[in-house]
């Protein structure tokens, strides 16, 4: 063998290891190791020297086995332990008594350059209505609750109103069983009662399959409606889309100056009926699809160009599917809406309303317990369903949902509460978490 | 990663075309790596010696911007972070958020096994498997090292789950981790009064450490470059989960910037995140209130960036939530919406079993499929092409009518009349309306099905075989 390796190259090696913490240490001619300091080294830099003088002596150690020399049992014996772990006798890292110093630095997103369009919906005496609040939906230029920019309105939450009893999951139902023959009453209920910020009537009896109540009966519900509730309101059809055009004419004509918002167009019924009908007597039109943003861009264009309805007179609903049947697609349909929209996209660049109701299809919503037996026990429903609407709600609430049609008055507090403060406008006691490791629960 | 063009991928590949790692094309597994479906490892010439620099200096392109963790051992080692984007329809979010539940050391001894086997063995069936939590955090109430050992070793002797160990006491961790430290647990966490010695146990026994700076992320940033700088880049950082008010707001926007700022390229911060829901109890006494917001606080975090989190409840109304707006978020958007049209056997259905109707819709018909089969029903399940929308949506819209039930018996090739004794058509309970119509249109009988298919099994009780008319 004819390995060589001179002091130089040893300090070579030694130079590439954190010698910046190594002041008081030099290495001179022959191995000789001059330790200034005596005995005031502080303990930081005595660690640091056993490490590179453990290092050095390492590669001595190396230096030896070249030469044919077992220096590994050397060392065993000379410590007495083979078991004791590598990182104890040599690691490399510099022990560090102070933090490093560093500056948390993030940029804003300059490519939000768009402001979605901001939409009223009712309308107060002075503006020819005779409601006592207006809600105004949209205004961002970020994404909900961004620190990019201010959000200018707080999330809308609207409660269902069906113009006939329905079938509803027990946790609903327990809440209307009242007022489930009175569409008015119930009106009053949600308002008074659960703070709805709106009503949404949901004329499904003119369904021809189900009762074919007529456009002029229908219309009249929505009279009853508007009189018992100061708030603004949502006129739904019944998703007929050969009856809802009329339905909806009939209802915005006796709606006449009160900014509702009629709901919907979607491309497989006459749309023009319902965006001419929302021109003529001063009302919002919900633009809805489902699940498909080239479709959305398609209905806003058809609706903005071939019908002439104002900006500021459109709202969209991409569609909701619940928690754990397809919210995941909901979820990123909406999140791409927005950003489009942000981007600079003016077919999307108008507020969402979503049918958040929808999760309590979810049988984990409504039902008594697991149909699978290999489940673990789901537990009493009564908490199961509230909270399926909750988490359907916020998740959309941060793809850029504006407005919740919701049916569960819990549901409704607690969304409310979450994007209120997400929001900013909820002030609480403020909490020292520190050291929350200790608590007792 | 650095790179986002397979071109630039495909530079650094043997270009040989040799189809070892499956693809036809150097090409195609460029492409794979760039939409991280395939390991660089799986092109085995590039682990030859001659192309070793290439091999290290494609690795380090690849390398996701978020760095990868791993806690625990074994088949239950747990991977967070990871991640590339911000949002995930920009390509996917990759390891799912773990959820932590619970334990305390000042728990008599049957209560703890008990709640830990509730933990680990807690699960729900979805879309084809099983739906499962993750980790237990063992917190040290005592602040008595050997109080918190007798604990540690009683969770590791009941469950193979990776743990977390919490105190801010650096003696009670090291307690914990002499007898975990073959479990590569995680340590929760340094602060900035104990960072020394934690950053201490944490190199000496080489196993993850988290990092918590409530509401500081010049600190927190300062520790993890610290962190860095003394030898470990195994990291978590805690931001701090306050639960209400304008903390509540803060904390989101802290998530919300370390996330940015890691996806942007600081590589000094760019690590997986911790939440603690569980700071929910600080705010509510009522156990239902504070299990309902510790849920809403989890589900936020997941969506918004929490890799990993410590909870407290365990009730169902908590557990299942978490785990299906989990799966909601980290669901890859790039997967198939749809199945194919079509009819489909489930078990071994003869002339005499039900003919079901549904969509195809992957969801819909997965669920359905699942509740049919694991109830050992026998029948025939017709997934209708409602363009991928589920049964009441499908209705609502168009996609499912009369006409495309029609459409889709006509094109399957079966025939009601000759493959059945009985020629009838059962609708799911949503697309009720549309009876009459799909009688007239197929002449066949129709009923009506239960709105939900986890009620079939009942349904079919009392409906199946049909009466003869």
């Amino acid at each position: 063998m004819t390995n060589k390796m001179k002091l130089k190259e040893l300090s070579d090696i030694l130079q590439d290891l954190n010698v910046e913490s190594l002041e008081g240490v030099t290495i001179e001619g022959d191995i000789e190791l001059n330790i200034s300091g005596g005995g005031g080294l502080n303990p930081a830099l005595a660690y640091a020297l056993g490490n590179e003088i453990s290092q050095i002596s390492l590669h001595m150690a190396n230096i030896g086995r070249m030469l044919g020399f077992p220096a590994e049992q050397l060392f065993a014996s000379a410590f007495q332990s083979g078991e004791m772990p590598q990182t104890d006798k040599f690691t490399t890292s510099p022990k560090l008594q102070e933090l490093l110093d560093s500056k948390f630095e993030v940029s804003k997103i300059d490519s939000w350059k768009n402001t979605i369009q901001e939409v009223t919906l009712g309308a107060s005496s002075a503006d020819g209505g005779s409601r006592k609040s207006t809600v105004t939906l949209g205004g961002e230029n970020a994404l909900p609750y961004y620190f990019d920019a201010e959000m200018p309105h707080r999330n809308y939450i609207t409660m269902d109103v069906f113009d006939m009893p329905i079938g509803m999951a027990k946790a609903v139902k327990g809440n209307y069983e009242d007022v489930i023959n009175d569409p008015a009453e119930w009106a009053k209920k949600v308002v008074r009662d659960f703070n709805a910020d709106m009503v949404t009537i949901h004329l499904i009896s003119t369904d021809p399959l189900i009762n074919d109540t007529s456009a002029r009966e229908a219309a009249k519900i929505v009279e009853d409606v508007l009189q018992a509730v100061d708030v603004p309101i949502v006129i739904g059809g019944s998703g007929n889309p050969e009856k809802d055009p009329e339905v909806l004419e009939k209802a915005a004509e006796v709606a006449e100056g009160e900014r509702v918002l009629l709901a919907s167009a979607s491309l497989n019924l006459d749309y023009e009926r319902v965006a001419k009908a929302a021109i003529d007597h001063g009302h919002v039109v919900l633009s809805w699809t489902q699940l498909e943003i080239n479709a959305q861009k398609e209905l806003n264009r058809k609706l903005m160009k071939q019908c002439n309805l104002p900006r500021e007179s459109i709202i969209m609903d991409p569609t909701t599917a619940a928690l754990g049947y397809g919210l995941d697609y909901a979820y990123t349909n909406m999140e791409r809406i927005r950003l489009a929209g942000l981007m600079g996209d003016d077919e999307l660049t108008f507020p969402m309303s979503s049918g958040t109701t929808n999760a309590w299809g979810a049988r984990e919503a409504w039902m008594v317990a697991s149909p699978l037996k290999q489940d673990s026990d789901w537990g009493p429903r009564e908490y199961r369903g509230p909270i399926w609407e909750i988490v359907t709600g916020l998740a959309l609430s941060l793809a850029g949902n504006d407005m919740f049609m919701m049916m569960h008055p819990t549901s409704v507090q607690v969304l409310k509460e979450l994007t209120q403060t997400l929001y900013g406008s909820i002030d609480a006691e403020e909490l020292d978490i520190s050291n929350w490791i200790g608590m007792e629960v | 990663m650095k790179i986002n063009s397979p071109l630039e991928a495909y530079k650094y590949l043997p270009a040989t075309n040799c189809g070892k790692c499956g693809e036809q094309t150097c090409m195609a597994f460029a492409a794979h790596l760039i939409d991280r479906s395939m390991k660089l490892t799986d092109c085995t010439p590039l682990l030859e010696e001659k192309f070793k620099k290439k091999f290290k200096e494609l690795d380090k392109l690849l390398e996701p911007e978020i760095r990868e963790i791993e806690i625990g051992v074994g088949e239950k080692i747990a991977k967070i972070g990871g991640d590339d984007v911000l949002y995930r329809h920009k390509l996917t979010f990759f390891n799912q958020t773990k959820f932590a539940y619970d334990v305390w050391d000042t728990m008599d001894e049957e209560e703890l096994v008990e709640r830990v086997n509730y933990i680990q063995n807690f699960k729900k069936f979805y879309v084809g498997n099983f739906l499962t939590v993750d980790m237990i955090a063992i917190r040290s109430v005592s602040d008595d090292p050997e109080r918190f050992a007798s604990t540690v070793k009683k969770v590791l002797e009941t469950t193979e789950l990776p743990v977390i160990l919490c105190s801010f006491n650096h003696n009670v961790l090291k307690a914990g981790l002499e007898l975990a430290k073959d479990r590569n647990p995680l340590l929760y966490a340094a602060n900035k009064n104990n960072w020394k010695e934690v950053a201490e146990l944490a190199l000496k026994y080489d196993v993850p450490v988290t990092l918590f700076a409530p509401d500081d992320l010049d600190l927190l940033k300062s520790m993890a470059k610290t962190f860095a700088e003394m030898g470990t880049e195994k990291l978590v950082l805690d931001p701090g989960t306050f639960p209400t008010g304008k903390q509540l707001k803060q904390t989101f926007t802290n998530f919300t910037k370390v996330r940015r700022a890691g996806i942007d390229g600081d590589r000094e911060i760019a690590y997986p995140i911790m939440a603690v829901p569980f700071t929910a109890w600080m705010a509510h006494d009522d156990p239902v209130s504070a299990s309902y917001w510790e849920t809403v606080v989890a589900s936020v975090l997941t969506v918004k960036y929490g890799d990993i989190m410590i909870l407290h409840s365990t009730e169902p109304y908590a557990m299942l939530p978490e785990l299906h707006i989990r799966d909601t978020i980290y669901t890859d958007p790039r997967k198939p919406v749809t199945v194919d049209p079509g009819m489909y056997k489930v078990g071994s259905p003869d002339k005499d079993s039900p003919v079901l109707v549904t969509t195809n819709f992957a969801l819909t018909y997965y669920t359905v499929e699942s509740d049919i089969a694991s109830n050992k029903i026998d029948c025939y399940l017709w997934a209708i092409d409602t363009d991928g929308i589920g049964v009441e949506a499908a209705v609502a819209g168009g996609q499912l009518t009369a006409a495309k039930v029609k459409k889709g018996i006509d094109e399957s090739g079966f025939d009601l009349k000759k493959d059945t004794s009985h020629n009838t058509i059962v609708l799911p309970g949503l697309a009720a309306r549309l009876q009459g119509d799909v009688e007239d249109e197929t002449g066949a009988s129709v009923l009506i099905g239960p709105a939900d298919s986890g009620r079939i099994p009942g349904w079919m009780e009392k409906n199946w075989p049909p009466q003869k008319k």
